[in-house]
C-alpha cells in the first residue's frame, strides 16, 4: 500500500535493454513492476516456480512449454533482462517502416521471424532446429490432454508433418515451418499491446 | 509538581469528555453525528490535498492513475475465434500462437495477483505522509481503542450469566472498537438481518469484517482457534455469546465440523451462524470461489456483501504478509474506514441444486449487491497451485475443435 513510485532509474541497465528490446520507457517501468509483483520472496530473480504460481499460466495447456522459454540452457534463475527479453518477441511490431532499417543493427526482437523463431521453439525442444514427428505429437499432446486418442493424434501429427515437409525428411525445419506460415497475420497473433 | 497536576487535570477532562462523548452514545446505541461531520471535513481535506499534490509531482500520479486500469490490451475472443487458421478448423502449426499468447499475457498480467495486491488507488490518499495531525489522531485513536478493550475485559466477563445485559455489552464495546477505529458503515435493508437459528454468509475482506457484522447483531462465530492476540479476543468472544471454535486438526475432518454446525442451527434459539465461505482475505474488489462445505449444512443461508470505501482506508489485509498486530496498527492510523453492509434476502437451497450450485449462486448474488466482480478462482490460489481442472477444460474444448469436427 502507498506509493509504488520508482523510478526508471531503479532498474539496473535500463538503457541496455530498452535499446535491446524496443520498450519505451514505460513500458519498462510496467514491466518493472510486474517482475517485482511475480518476485514474492523478493529474491531479485525469478524462479520456474514464481511462473507456476500464476493461475492463468498454470491452466494453459502449453504452460510448462512457455515457462521453459524463459529458461533456456538449464538455467534456474530469471532476472528482469531476461525476462523483458522473451516479453519482446510479443511486442506489437512498429508503425515506423522496418524496411529502411540498418541491416548491420541486429534484427529487433520483435519482428516477424524472431516471433516464428519463439514459436517454433516452443515445438522443438530438443532444439536440433527442426520438428519431428514425435516432437509435434508432444506438442498436440499437451494441448488435447486425455481427450483424443493416440491413433487420432498420429494421424493429425502425420498430416501436418506431410504438409509442411518439402524436403521430405520426415521433420519441419524452420524455414519450412515459415513457409507453411507465410501467409499467417503473425503480428496479430503474436502481439500483446501494453496501454500506455 | 505543577506540571504533574496539570497533567493529571488534563487526563480527567480528557477521560470524562471520552466517556461523555463515546461511551453513553455507544451504549445507546444514539450518534452525536460528530462522525458523520468527521466524514465530511475528511473528504474535504482529502480532495484538497489530492488537488494540491497533483499540480506538484504530477509524473507519479499520472502512473497510478492508468496502473489502476489493465495494463494491456485484452483481446476476450473465445477459443474458437483467436484460433481460427487458413484453412478450416484441423490442428494448425499456428494454433500454438493462441495459446503462448494467451500464457504469455498472463505472465504480463493476471487476475489473481493482481488480486491479491492492495487495490492501487487512483487518487493519492495521504496515508503515507508525515504529517503532524495525523500522528496525534492516531494516538488518540489508539488510546480509545486501549480502553474499549479494557472494558471489554472487566465488563464481559463478571456478566457472562445474563444473556440480554451481555448481548448489550456485547453491542456496545463493538460499537466503541468502531468508533476506535473511525468507522462509518452503512447498513442496507435491515430487514433481512440474519434470524437465530440460520447461517450468515459473507464475503471477507479483513478481521474488521466481524467486528462490523457483530456491531448490528450478535452472531456466533465459526473458525479455528487462533494463538496470540487473536487468541485471547477469541476467548473473550466467547464469554460473551456461545461460538463455535474448532482446533485445526478437526477443521481437516469435514463431517466432524458439519455436524457440529447442524447441532448448533437446530437449536432455535441459538444465534446465527456466521460463516466466510472464501476462506481467505480477498483484496476487497472481488468475490472468490465459495466453499462448498457452508452450502452443505442445510438451512437458511443469509447472504451479506460487505464493501469497503477503498478511499479512506486499506483494509485488506494479506495474511501471509502481515501480521496481526501490523495489521491492527496500520488499521488504528489509517483516516477511517468507511463501509457498506448489504443485508440480503435469505437463500435456500433449492430441488435438483448441489452444493457447490448452491454456492455459486449466492456468491453472484452478494457479488452482484457489492458491486464486486466474480472470479471463478479458489481463494486458496494464494498459497496453493491451481488444480488441474481448469486446464482440462481448456483441453477438451479445444481438443472438440480439432476432432470433433470429423475432419479425420
Amino acid at each position: 500500500m502507498g506509493s509504488l513510485g520508482s523510478h526508471a532509474a531503479r532498474i539496473p541497465d535500463a538503457d541496455s535493454i530498452r535499446r535491446e528490446t524496443g520498450f519505451s520507457q514505460a513500458s519498462l517501468l510496467r514491466l518493472y513492476h510486474r517482475f517485482r509483483a511475480l518476485d514474492r520472496n523478493k529474491k531479485g530473480y525469478l524462479s520456474r516456480m514464481d511462473l507456476q504460481q500464476i493461475g492463468a499460466l498454470a491452466v494453459n495447456p502449453l504452460g510448462e512449454r512457455i515457462i521453459d522459454s524463459f529458461f533456456p540452457d538449464g538455467n534456474l534463475r530469471l532476472d528482469f533482462p531476461g525476462f523483458v527479453r522473451v516479453l519482446a518477441h510479443f511486442r506489437p511490431i512498429d508503425d515506423e517502416d522496418p524496411g529502411i532499417r540498418d541491416p548491420k543493427e541486429p534484427e529487433p526482437l520483435n519482428s516477424r521471424m524472431n516471433k516464428l523463431r519463439f514459436a517454433f521453439q516452443l515445438y522443438d525442444l530438443d532444439r536440433d532446429g527442426k520438428i519431428s514427428r514425435h516432437e509435434m505429437l508432444q506438442v498436440l499432446r499437451l494441448m488435447v490432454g486425455v481427450q483424443v486418442t493416440e491413433e487420432q493424434l498420429e494421424s493429425i501429427a502425420d498430416r501436418t508433418v506431410q504438409e509442411a515437409d518439402e524436403d521430405g525428411d520426415g521433420a519441419v525445419s524452420f524455414l519450412e515451418f515459415t513457409k507453411s506460415l507465410e501467409k499467417m497475420d503473425i503480428e496479430q497473433k503474436m502481439s500483446i499491446r501494453i496501454l500506455k | 509538581m505543577e506540571g504533574a497536576e496539570l497533567a493529571g487535570k488534563i487526563l480527567s477532562t480528557w477521560l470524562t469528555l471520552v466517556i461523555c462523548l463515546i461511551l453513553l452514545p455507544s451504549a445507546f446505541g444514539v450518534s452525536l453525528g460528530i462522525s458523520e461531520m468527521y466524514m465530511k471535513i475528511l473528504v474535504k481535506t482529502l480532495e484538497w490535498a489530492t488537488i494540491r499534490i497533483e499540480k506538484g509531482v504530477s509524473k507519479e500520479s499520472v502512473l497510478k492513475n492508468s496502473a489502476s486500469v489493465g495494463i494491456i490490451q485484452r483481446d476476450e475472443s473465445p477459443m474458437e475465434k483467436g484460433l481460427s487458421g487458413l484453412r478450416g478448423r484441423d490442428f494448425e502449426l499456428s494454433d500454438v500462437f493462441y495459446f503462448s499468447k494467451k500464457g504469455l499475457e498472463a505472465i504480463v498480467e493476471d487476475e489473481v495477483t493482481q488480486r491479491f495486491s492492495s487495490e492501487e488507488l487512483v487518487s493519492w490518499n495521504l496515508l503515507t505522509r508525515t504529517n503532524v495531525n495525523f500522528h496525534y489522531i492516531s494516538l488518540r485513536l489508539t488510546m480509545v481503542w486501549v480502553l474499549g478493550v479494557i472494558v471489554r475485559y472487566c465488563v464481559l466477563l463478571p456478566l457472562s450469566l445474563k444473556n440480554w445485559l451481555s448481548e448489550l455489552v456485547h453491542l456496545t464495546c463493538c460499537r466503541i472498537c468502531v468508533r476506535a477505529l473511525s468507522g462509518t458503515i452503512h447498513y442496507h435493508n435491515k430487514q433481512y438481518r440474519p434470524q437465530k437459528g440460520g447461517i450468515c454468509v459473507a464475503n471477507h475482506t479483513s478481521p474488521i469484517d466481524v467486528l462490523i457484522l457483530t456491531t448490528d447483531g450478535c452472531y456466533a462465530m465459526v473458525g479455528q482457534v487462533h494463538g496470540g492476540l487473536m487468541g485471547i479476543i477469541q476467548r473473550a468472544m466467547v464469554k460473551a455469546c456461545p461460538h463455535v471454535w474448532f482446533e485445526r486438526s478437526e477443521m481437516k475432518d469435514r463431517h466432524l465440523v458439519t455436524k457440529r454446525l447442524k447441532e448448533h442451527i437446530a437449536d432455535k434459539k441459538k444465534l446465527p451462524i456466521l460463516i466466510f465461505p472464501e476462506g481467505t482475505c480477498i483484496n476487497n474488489t472481488s468475490v472468490m470461489m465459495f466453499k462448498k462445505g457452508s452450502f452443505e449444512i442445510g438451512g437458511t443461508i443469509h447472504p451479506v456483501a460487505i464493501k469497503y470505501n477503498p478511499q479512506f482506508g486499506d483494509a485488506f489485509w494479506n495474511s501471509s504478509k502481515y501480521n496481526m498486530v501490523s495489521y491492527l496498527l496500520r488499521m488504528m492510523t489509517s483516516w477511517a474506514i468507511v463501509c457498506d453492509v448489504w443485508y440480503m434476502p435469505p437463500m435456500t437451497r433449492e430441488e435438483g441444486e448441489d452444493a457447490v450450485q448452491f454456492a455459486n449462486r449466492v456468491k453472484s448474488a452478494i457479488a452482484v449487491q457489492g458491486g464486486l466482480t466474480e472470479l471463478p478462482w479458489d481463494g486458496g490460489l494464494k498459497r496453493a497451485k491451481v488444480k488441474d481442472t481448469f486446464k482440462e477444460e481448456q483441453q477438451k474444448n479445444y481438443s472438440k475443435m480439432i476432432v470433433g469436427n470429423g475432419s479425420l
